[in-house]
């Protein structure tokens, strides 16, 4: 089982919403659409459900072109943003919706939304309606009702988007296993860098309707084929600094820091991509390369501070485990390593990470 | 919490209070006055109790065009709510389409009562109006100042013209706020058009419909001006709904006592449906 689509397009008017764009999702696995805002992950989810037809290229499912087929005869959920259910039903009527429609019989409808609600902790409230539920149970009632149908492809747009912070992790905990010994294929869009690294699997970044990169999680994460790719999947922002080199030795345009590598690339500028938590308030193991800043925020969190500050002209983020308080306008001495650092070319095309 | 305790908010509150008083409660308990008591005018009254009350209950008068007003309100609710909503249905959701459907949708709304009545009686009029004279041409004996089927069908007609764009627009707006990811929910499942229609637009209107109903039934059951201009209440009292038969029965006969009952019946009447549809629709809406 896999799911191709080849030099898909899709124009709106004179715009341009996705660029042509080649990709092959294989059979059992999570595909993160990874891109913020307006950078087309919707889009490409409704060509592939086969809600919205591509305007060149095609779509092909199983070694079968399925370019213009319509969304009912492919066996696909999708479950959005927003909590849709249907508002008259009970949570069970929901449930079975789609399984009423193709005619299973009323036993096995009643055994596999069982089996379902049981999954998504749904059991005690089968009798009642949507607008009695929390948006949590509501969105769970989405998923129950993508799951029982035993789709070929799940699309799940941003589900967790609409969600507080402590259903969010609940339910982002959950998702992984609720895909496990499942024989289809998952794509899953989301705004946001963490929840592709703690679903695992694949991940395409997407910036303005272009698919930027697509391969492991990890790989993605770890090596970035371009600038636009690492900022995509990187929050809070990438720290992005000009150096130059020259033998063995480097440093920063305006000489401030330097430092000895021993990476094998030719002599000149560069770009490097500094991810927030490589650059702490302490020391720790060989981040010895020191640079100083001033703050502009500090923002605090349980366990981690995040500290915005500037050098020179340009803006900078730092991510340290514990809580350190700064104030606003303090000057402050920061640590990274530079076997850390991801170098970029002129082109802003990875040459090599550490 | 401290309140601050200030006496100059006062002024902010008796101005509404005396223009309510002067014109709500003042003019309902005049009407309150009447109704229990006996009139021969120089301010002299005479308590008569629940008499004025009794004699309009048991009067068949009153039953006559309490039951012309419901049937009429029925009607006209039965074919406005279905109209509206499949009017709605058919209106462009966007693009240049939307704004002028609106505006077009608003016109007959903006019009005067009177006007509308006006309007009504002239383009009906069997000799020389629009309506009467092509129906006529067409071989129908239509005229309605003389017979009663054709009066209550003008009265509906006219009716309908007027108040069907409120539905619509109220409907409009319902549709309009169905997300589209309902839709294509839909679409994925393998809905046909009709589930769409009543498992996902149908209970996501069921609010505006509610008002739209609601609206509609306390305005019509109210309704004076257009069919008194249309067919002063006739032929006969063929089209004599409440509201004008109260005004024959207060400024015609003078009859104030039975008239000032009448209005208080009148007035619970209204009151009282509104309630019990109210309360039944939003029975299950507590949590929303």
């Amino acid at each position: 089982m896999s799911l191709e689509l080849k030099n898909v397009e899709k124009k709106i008017g004179l715009d341009t919403h996705i660029y042509p764009t080649n990709l092959k999702l294989e059979k059992n696995t999570i595909n993160i659409l990874l891109g913020p805002t307006v950078s087309g992950k919707t889009t490409l989810m409704q060509i592939m459900a086969g809600l919205d037809k591509p305007t060149n290229g095609e779509i092909w499912f199983n070694e079968k072109n399925v370019t213009g087929m319509k969304v009912q005869k492919r066996n696909v959920s999708m479950v959005y943003q927003q909590f849709i259910n249907y508002p008259n039903f009970t949570v069970y009527d929901n449930i079975a919706s789609p399984l009423k429609i193709t005619g299973v019989s009323s036993d096995e409808i009643k055994q596999r939304v069982g089996k379902v609600a049981e999954l998504l902790k749904l059991s005690a409230m089968l009798n009642k309606k949507p607008n009695e539920l929390s948006g949590g149970q509501q969105q769970r009632t989405a998923l129950a009702r993508a799951l029982v149908k035993d789709s070929d492809l799940i699309l799940l747009d941003e589900p967790l988007a609409n969600l507080d912070f402590k259903l969010r992790e609940e339910l982002r905990e959950e998702l992984p296993k609720l895909f496990e010994d499942r024989d289809c294929i998952v794509v899953y869009a989301t705004t946001e860098p963490s929840e592709a690294l703690l679903l695992g699997g694949n991940t395409a970044t997407l910036l303005e309707g272009k698919v930027i990169q697509y391969g492991k999680t990890l790989n993605v994460y770890n090596k970035p084929n371009s600038l636009v790719s690492a900022q995509v999947f990187s929050d809070p922002p990438m720290n992005i600094t000009k150096i130059k080199k020259s033998g063995e030795s480097c440093s920063f345009l305006d000489n401030s820091v330097n430092w000895k590598t021993k990476i094998n690339i030719k002599d000149g500028e560069y770009k490097v991509g500094i991810r927030p938590h490589n650059i702490t308030t302490y020391k720790e193991g060989n981040n010895s390369l020191e640079i100083k800043g001033k703050v502009l925020i500090s923002e605090l969190s349980g366990s981690e501070s995040l500290i915005h500050f500037t050098r020179g002209n340009l803006n900078w983020v730092s991510l340290s485990n514990g809580v350190f308080q700064k104030n606003v306008g303090d000057e402050m001495k920061l640590y990274m390593n530079a076997d850390e650092f991801i170098y970029f070319d002129e082109n802003e095309r990875l040459v090599i990470n550490g | 919490m401290n309140k601050t305790i200030n006496q100059k908010a006062w002024f902010f509150v008796i101005p509404v209070f005396v223009l309510v008083a002067f014109n709500a409660i003042i003019p309902l308990m005049t009407v309150v006055n009447y109704a229990f008591q006996e009139t021969f005018g120089n301010n002299v009254f005479m308590w008569e109790g629940t008499r004025w009350f009794k004699q309009i209950m048991l009067s068949e008068r009153f039953h006559a065009s309490l039951g012309r007003q419901f049937l009429f309100t029925f009607i006209i609710l039965f074919i406005q709510i279905p109209l509206g909503i499949a009017i709605a249905l058919t209106m462009p959701k966007e693009g240049i389409g939307v704004p002028i459907c609106l505006v077009l949708m608003s016109m007959p709304l903006l019009i005067p009562w009177n006007v509308v009545g006006a309007m009504w009686n002239i383009f009906a009029l069997p000799d020389i109006g629009f309506l009467g004279h092509s129906l006529n041409a067409l071989g129908f004996d239509y005229n309605f100042t003389q017979q009663i089927g054709d009066a209550w069908f003008t009265t509906i007609l006219m009716d309908v013209w007027h108040w069907t764009s409120l539905v619509v627009l109220l409907s409009y707006a319902g549709l309009q706020s169905i997300q589209p990811a309902y839709y294509q929910a839909a679409e994925i499942d393998g809905a046909s058009r009709w589930a769409v229609f009543t498992k996902i637009e149908l209970p996501k209107m069921k609010k505006v419909l509610t008002i739209a109903i609601l609206l509609r039934f306390m305005d019509s059951f109210m309704i004076y001006t257009e069919p008194f201009v249309l067919t002063g209440g006739g032929p006969g009292n063929a089209t004599a709904f409440l509201s004008i038969d109260l005004v024959k029965m207060a400024l015609g006969q003078f009859d104030l006592g039975p008239a000032a009952a009448m209005s208080l019946i009148y007035f619970f009447i209204v009151l009282l449906v509104c309630w019990v549809f109210y309360t039944l629709m939003m029975r299950n809406e507590g949590n929303q």
